[in-house]
């Protein structure tokens, strides 16, 4: 968690200070954490928690200057959250309480079942080759556009695309198996 | 849309951002409030700073004002932002009250009984909040829309912090038209001037402040 905090932190410097790719990334990470809080705490409500997704994201964005920077990122992030979450209950007039806790648990959002998804992923890109998992933890993981990734492992844009477009294919029948 | 069209749509967006400063900017509107006031209130209330200043009692009432406007002013642009916290704001507030109610205390103790009226009443008990609550109100807007602008998560409390600021702000500037002269009259009138801008606050807040 505490490095995530970092990297995330790192990411949202680089955003404030006018990095579009930094602040894409740091999007698409979040995007994850908060998919995995929003889907725990909605239950089956899954179109309900992509909704929240995209206007916490939105939030974050827009209220990105009341971000204090001498602080640390994760709490002020979670509170973004947890009041989207609180305002969706509001709205759908839903007597709901919702724990404060630690902002940690948004960066640790993961439950067993996730947790056990997260082993099994990472056991299935283990038996691709090196070049192609990196390209997709990089772009389906990590949040990297394709150039970016593209960039990282020194491949055209055009061949990291139809990498990972095979790798998907590949790890689909592999988990079918 | 997809989550990951609207990010890229968002990055796109991602103009350099400078922080958002609650607190310079509201006591700059107060500055100019307090400017408002003190041309209005010389014509409508007679008295100004000049003689009220030569007085012990109005450093009294000013203090207690000031240190209160302190408290909300740190509470506003605290719980501007997302996981803001009430923090240091809370005691400074109840420093604040513990003293002028010892102040109070020690009046009430050496005064005779028939003086307990004009101790606590003074002349003006039945405007004084009223004044108060009429000097903070553009105060008040003010810190609302400097809320709604930021990103509180806590609306109640964010909108007693403003109307915290507002009321005490505003009774540091009628302070200079007042002639009251006791701790006790400040206490039960001023604070409760005060208090009914920070419930006001809190009702309001709640409601206003959603984003």
């Amino acid at each position: 968690v505490t490095n995530t905090e970092t990297v995330l932190k790192e990411l949202m410097l680089q955003g404030l200070a006018g990095d579009a790719s930094a602040h894409a990334r740091l999007l698409g990470s979040l995007s994850g954490f908060l998919r995995a809080y929003f889907g725990r705490r909605l239950g089956s409500d899954a179109a309900d928690a992509e909704d929240l997704v995209q206007e916490t994201l939105l939030a974050i964005h827009l209220k990105r200057d009341t971000y204090d920077q001498r602080q640390p990122f994760s709490p002020w992030a979670y509170a973004i959250a947890r009041y989207k979450l609180l305002d969706h209950f509001r709205r759908r007039g839903v007597r709901r309480t919702v724990p404060l806790e630690d902002a940690g648990v948004l960066l640790a959002a993961e439950n067993a079942e996730e947790g056990a998804v997260r082993r099994d992923l990472a056991k299935l890109l283990a038996e691709l080759p090196e070049r192609h998992s990196a390209l997709v933890r990089d772009v389906k993981l990590t949040g990297y556009s394709i150039d970016e990734a593209a960039q990282r492992q020194g491949v055209t844009p055009g061949a990291a695309k139809v990498s990972i477009h095979r790798s998907l294919q590949r790890l689909a029948r592999k988990a079918r198996q | 849309m997809r989550t990951d069209d609207l990010i890229q749509t968002l990055a796109a967006d991602a103009t350099p951002v400078r922080a958002v400063t609650i607190a310079p900017r509201l006591a700059g509107v107060t500055l100019i409030v307090a400017a408002f006031w003190a041309a209005m209130l010389a014509s409508w209330l007679g008295l100004g700073p000049a003689t009220a200043a030569a007085n012990g009692w109005f450093w009294m009432k000013v203090g207690y004002s000031f240190a209160l406007a302190l408290a909300g002013l740190v509470a506003t642009a605290q719980l501007a932002r997302p996981g803001g916290r009430l923090g240091a704001a809370g005691w400074i507030a109840l420093a604040a009250i513990a003293v002028i109610a010892m102040m109070a205390m020690r009046e009430t103790m050496s005064a005779g009984p028939r003086q307990m009226a004009s101790l606590w009443l003074g002349q003006t008990w039945s405007i004084c909040p009223v004044r108060i609550v009429v000097t903070a109100a553009p105060i008040f807007v003010a810190g609302l829309w400097l809320l709604r602008r930021a990103a509180p998560t806590r609306l109640a409390l964010a909108g007693a912090g403003a109307g915290l600021f507002a009321g005490a702000a505003g009774a540091t500037i009628y302070a200079f038209y007042c002639q009251e002269s006791t701790a006790a009259f400040v206490l039960a009138w001023y604070t409760l001037g005060i208090a009914i801008c920070a419930a006001i606050g809190a009702l309001v807040g709640s409601r206003l402040l959603r984003w």
